[in-house]
C-alpha cells in the first residue's frame, strides 16, 4: 500500500506577512539618542554668602556673544583653537612653593593659572546665544579636561582615563575595581572640572 | 535510460526562496527587540546639536526628559514660532518645571530619587535664554544632575 502524504500547508505568503511586519517596525523604530554631555548644576545659594575671591590670573574667561562669536580672554577666537587654549591655561602650573604643580607640563607662565586646582574656566553666554554654539563650546572645554586626564592616566597607569572609566563600568572587567576607583578619583582630583557658568546677560 | 533523459530540462532552475521567510523573520525580530517606542509625542522641533565628549545614559527609567524647541509646523498656528518647553505630552511654561520634577520624583521609589537625571533635549537653534531659565528652575527644584542630550559627531558641525 502506498503511503499517503498529508497535504502541505502553503507557506508561500509567509514571507509577505513577515515583510509587512518588518516594514512596520522599520518605520516605527526610532533608535533613541541617549548620550550627551553630563553636567552638574551648582546648588542654589543664599544671597548673603560672599563669593570666594579668585585671582584674576586663575580665571579663564570664555564669552559667547549673541552673534555666536567666541571671545576668549577678551580676544576673538575660532572654536577650533579653544581646546588648545584651555589646555594651555589649565596645564600652565605657574605657581611656586605651596602652589606648585608637579604634573603640569605647561609653559609655567606666572601670568596664567597657578595649578589645575585653582584654575577656573568661566563661561558667560548671552540670552540670544544659540544652544548649538553653547554645546560646541561646552564640548571643547570638557574635551580639554578629558585630554589632560587622559595624559596623566597614561603616564601613571598606562591607559587612558576614558578606558579606565569604561573598565570600571564593565561587568566583565577582571582587575581590581576598588583600586581602579581610587585611581579614577585620584585623576579627577588632579584635574577637577571647575567650569563656572555665570547667569546670562540679557542685553 | 529513457528515465534519466526525461528529467533533464533545458531551462534554468528557479532560485530557491524557501529560506527567505527565515531571513526576513530574523530581521523582524532584530527590529522588534531594538525598537523602543516613544513614550511622548514630540510637539517641538528637535534637532539635537553634535558633541563628541559624550557619556551614555544607562538607566532609562531614571531619566526625566525635558524637550525644548520651536513648535512643530502643525502647532505653529496656535503656539507661534517662539521656542517652547514640552513636558510629557504638552507644551509647558517655565514655571511648571518644578511641579514636573516633583511629580516625577513622587512616581519613583524613594531610594532611587538621588540617581534621577534630567535629560535636556533642546533644539540646536534655541536661544540660551530659555535653556538658562530651565536650568534655573532645575536648581530651585534641586535636580542638579543634568545631561545635555546630543548627537555624536564633531562639535564644529553645530556652527554650520
Amino acid at each position: 500500500m502506498a503511503r499517503r502524504s498529508s497535504p502541505e500547508v502553503n507557506a508561500g505568503s509567509m514571507a509577505d506577512i513577515a515583510f509587512l511586519l518588518l516594514i512596520f517596525f522599520l518605520v516605527t523604530t526610532t533608535i533613541e539618542t541617549d548620550s550627551g554631555i553630563s553636567r552638574k548644576l551648582p546648588p542654589m545659594q543664599e544671597e548673603e554668602v560672599e563669593p570666594p575671591v579668585i585671582k584674576q590670573k586663575n580665571i579663564f574667561q570664555v564669552i559667547v556673544s549673541r552673534n555666536n562669536d567666541l571671545l576668549v580672554e577678551d580676544e576673538l577666537m575660532e572654536l577650533g583653537e579653544l581646546r588648545e587654549a584651555a589646555i594651555a591655561f589649565l596645564d600652565n602650573g605657574g605657581g611656586v612653593g605651596e602652589e606648585a604643580c608637579d604634573y603640569c607640563q605647561g609653559a609655567r607662565d606666572p601670568e596664567s593659572s597657578d595649578n589645575p586646582e585653582k584654575a577656573v574656566i568661566m563661561l558667560v553666554n548671552d540670552r540670544q546665544t544659540e544652544y548649538g554654539t553653547y554645546i560646541a563650546v561646552q564640548n571643547e572645554l570638557v574635551a580639554a579636561y578629558n585630554e589632560l586626564r587622559d595624559r596623566t592616566a597614561q603616564r601613571l597607569y598606562g591607559k587612558s582615563f576614558t578606558k579606565m572609566e569604561a573598565d570600571y563600568d564593565d561587568v566583565n572587567y577582571r582587575g581590581d575595581k576598588e583600586r581602579l576607583k581610587e585611581q579614577i578619583q585620584e585623576i579627577r582630583d588632579m584635574w577637577p572640572q571647575k567650569l563656572s557658568e555665570a547667569e546670562p546677560k540679557s542685553n | 535510460m529513457a528515465k534519466f533523459t526525461k528529467k533533464k530540462s533545458s531551462e534554468l532552475p528557479a532560485v530557491n526562496t524557501a529560506s527567505l521567510p527565515d531571513i526576513v523573520f530574523m530581521l523582524l525580530f532584530f527590529f522588534m527587540v531594538a525598537t523602543t517606542m516613544r513614550e511622548t509625542t514630540l510637539k517641538v522641533e528637535n534637532t539635537l546639536p553634535y558633541a563628541d565628549q559624550v557619556e551614555k545614559l544607562d538607566k532609562k527609567d531614571l531619566v526625566m526628559y525635558i524637550y525644548a524647541g520651536k513648535p512643530s509646523s502643525r502647532y505653529r498656528s496656535n503656539f507661534g514660532t517662539e521656542a517652547r518647553i514640552q513636558l510629557n505630552d504638552n507644551f509647558a511654561d517655565v514655571s511648571e518645571i518644578q511641579q514636573f520634577i516633583y511629580a516625577e520624583r513622587e512616581a519613583k521609589r524613594e531610594e532611587l530619587v538621588p540617581f534621577l537625571t534630567t535629560a535636556l533635549k533642546v533644539d540646536e537653534e534655541t536661544n540660551m535664554g530659555l535653556v538658562s531659565d530651565i536650568k534655573q528652575e532645575l536648581r530651585k527644584a534641586e535636580a542638579l544632575k543634568i545631561n545635555y542630550t546630543t548627537r555624536t559627531g564633531k562639535a564644529s558641525q553645530n556652527l554650520e
